[in-house]
């Protein structure tokens, strides 16, 4: 497969690109999508003047009315792929997304579904404050009807999200806004990352960090840093719903050791529940208890000293690491 | 003005009948302990959907919310597993996986009922978008109630709809309380149609226990709407005669107000208006009234002997696939 190097805010544009293409019942809606402005990431660049301001909309500062809208017409035979501008603003629209679009596929006993995909970025690490930081995963996460997705490179963003668009449950694709400027080899043409497929980023026999989103990259510095002393294997989930168990199972059964990172906030996180569900599945194989690495039990706070305390850090990482590799 | 001619105005009839008489049946169930449900009694607003749905065609939308039952019924979903729903029988409209706060059954256009207040509305501005998109000339009904317009899904959703030209009819069905609130004490306007102003939208209000002129008003707002000319908010005025919830004791009702308005029963009413109109003399209406009770008893015996699910339904409808 060829591929050429474009950053992740293009992927996702080319995944989009190829979807409205492919498939006349996918539309775009959201808040500032339209050229020339193109989305505030420009994310969505070039396609209102390509597809047409019917297919490519622009909506009112309207969370609830957005995903409703996406809701309702994804019922009735569209793909709609709806912006929240930014991660935190999914509080603003929990209601139509937990209690509509998560469970009507159920309430109706299969009669109706969902097929919409929602995206936006997370922020965090940029001085946006408790408002514009957080990372919002376990809440989508604990409703069960939503599938959740967070790529860390630009080839996982375009092959997710057109799996996302494809799937016919409502699927929330978070992308991290300090990887959007960040470039990498991405397939060209028709490209499909399955959902539920966890992907090893760096192969390694000691122990596994198990992360997704932005902390890959800080996983992998970590991994880098420890490089002689401890053998560190980065396992990507990529889709949290579903996540692979499979991949979990098969690589820490090898190294024993694992160490679960995300940006979110640890207590209650997506960590927890992997930690509670391998000590289970790997008692007697594990030599430590699975640990965790997340952001502190606070809002997100805008000092850079501050927010860079409240954040997981490569150096906080190999502190974890190197606590259960000596366990 | 004219009135709807005189098939419609039967069918508005046999519409408000069947839910009446099947409305006293479930609080029959419920009185005697046979059954032990939520359960949100649509008794007094028989007229509304009744009247709406009459001015729709058969592959138009509604989405409504939880009381609704009656507009479930209205939209052409099938009494026996409304009730199956009720009941909780795997023979319901969502195998027994919903309730009645959640009815749906899209091979009549009745896509999603919610029970959260306002929850309809956004969803509602969805199904009229996909119609304008697939070019389908379908409009969509949404039914609401009197709270339902304070809360900020109403106002995101009538703004959407208006600078999208949505062919969606919002109807609020006013029946001056919200749960155990008076109307007047959860918001500041008489005319909750007002309200369409600030969006841009024409706003109408329309005694919603007479048949006839709901239906002028409805097939007004339906027309402009499939005109493509956008979306109407009609205030439909009515009232609650059981209360919330069934079980409410409605000490918050004053007796006086109360008693005026059981006096005013549009279902009787009406019988006797379509009889002086000479519509149907007294003994094709009581023909017609045995009919549509030996419909209802025959579904809801058949609802009572229905199967519960399959335990094993638990794990099916979460996702496309069945995951555990």
């Amino acid at each position: 497969m060829s591929t050429r190097d474009i950053t992740f805010a293009q992927a996702l544009n080319q995944a989009l690109d190829g979807e409205l293409a492919r498939d006349p019942s996918v539309f775009l809606l959201g808040e500032d999508i339209v050229d020339p402005a193109g989305g505030v990431a420009k994310v969505t660049l070039g396609l209102s003047g390509k597809y047409g301001r019917k297919r490519v909309r622009e909506s009112p500062i309207s969370e609830q009315a957005i995903i409703g809208a996406a809701t309702g017409a994804a019922m009735c035979g569209m793909r709609p792929v709806a912006e929240i501008m930014i991660a935190d603003f999914y509080a603003v629209c929990l209601d139509q997304l937990v209690n509509h679009a998560a469970k009507l596929r159920y309430m109706s006993g299969g009669r109706t579904h969902v097929p919409i995909t929602v995206r936006g970025m997370s922020t965090g690490g940029m001085m946006f404050g408790a408002q514009h930081s957080q990372m919002p995963e376990v809440w989508m996460a604990h409703t069960p009807g939503l599938k959740v997705v967070v790529p860390s490179t630009p080839a996982d963003a375009k092959g997710l999200l057109t799996a996302a668009i494809r799937d016919d449950d409502p699927v929330v694709c978070i992308e991290s806004a300090g990887l959007y400027a960040t470039k990498g080899p991405v397939p060209e043409g028709e490209y499909v990352v399955p959902l539920g497929r966890a992907d090893v980023k760096r192969a390694g026999s000691d122990i596994t960090l198990i992360t997704y989103g932005k902390t890959v990259q800080d996983s992998l510095d970590a991994a880098e840093q420890l490089a002689g002393e401890i053998d560190v294997e980065v396992l990507d989930l990529r889709s949290i719903v579903p996540w692979d168990a499979e991949a979990m199972i098969a690589s820490v059964t090898r190294t024993r050791r694992a160490v679960v990172v995300h940006q979110a906030v640890e207590r209650f996180g997506v960590g927890a529940e992997i930690s509670a569900w391998l000590t289970r599945e790997l008692w007697g194989t594990l030599e430590a208890p699975v640990g965790r690495v997340g952001g502190e039990y606070t809002p997100v706070p805008y000092s850079p000293e501050l927010e860079a305390a409240h954040l997981p850090s490569p150096a906080r990482i190999v502190k974890a690491v190197r606590a259960t590799c000596g366990f | 003005m004219t009135v709807p001619d005189a098939g419609s105005r039967l069918r508005i009839y046999e519409t408000m009948r069947t839910i009446n008489l099947t409305d006293e049946r479930v609080r029959g169930l419920l009185m005697s302990g046979k059954i032990a449900i939520i359960y949100y009694s649509p008794r007094g607003q028989e007229c509304i959907p009744a009247a709406v749905g009459a001015a729709l065609e058969p592959d138009d939308y509604t989405v409504t919310t939880y009381r609704g039952i009656h507009d479930s019924l209205a939209a052409g979903a099938s009494l026996e597993e409304i009730l199956g729903e009720a009941f909780g029988k795997a023979t319901g409209t969502s195998k027994g996986k919903g309730g009645p706060m959640h009815l749906s059954d899209p091979s009549c256009g009745l896509m999603a009922t919610t029970g959260i207040v306002g929850g309809g509305l956004p969803i509602a501005n969805g199904v009229a978008l996909a119609s304008q998109l697939q070019d389908l000339d379908r409009v969509t009904v949404c039914y609401f109630g009197d709270g339902a317009t304070n809360i900020g899904a109403f106002h995101e959703a009538l703004n959407m709809a208006a600078i999208w030209d949505l062919p969606v009819v919002f109807v609020c069905q006013n029946n001056e309380y919200g749960e155990y609130s008076p109307r007047m004490e959860t918001q500041k306007i008489e005319r909750i149609s007002d309200r369409a102003a600030s969006y841009g939208m024409p706003g109408v209000t329309v005694d919603g226990n007479d048949p006839d002129a709901t239906y002028r008003v409805a097939a007004q707002a339906v027309g402009r709407a499939r005109a493509g000319e956008g979306p109407t908010l009609i205030e439909a005025k009515t009232y609650r005669f059981m209360g919330h919830l069934f079980g409410d004791q409605m000490p918050y009702m004053p007796q006086e107000e109360y008693q005026a308005r059981l006096a005013a029963d549009p279902v009787p009413r009406y019988r006797a208006l379509l009889i002086s109109d000479g519509v149907a003399t007294g003994a094709e209406m009581d023909g017609i009234d045995a009919r549509i009770g030996a419909e209802v008893d025959r579904a809801v015996q058949a609802a009572l002997d229905a199967p519960m699910p399959d335990a094993s339904e638990l794990f099916t409808d979460v996702y496309s696939e069945v995951r555990s």
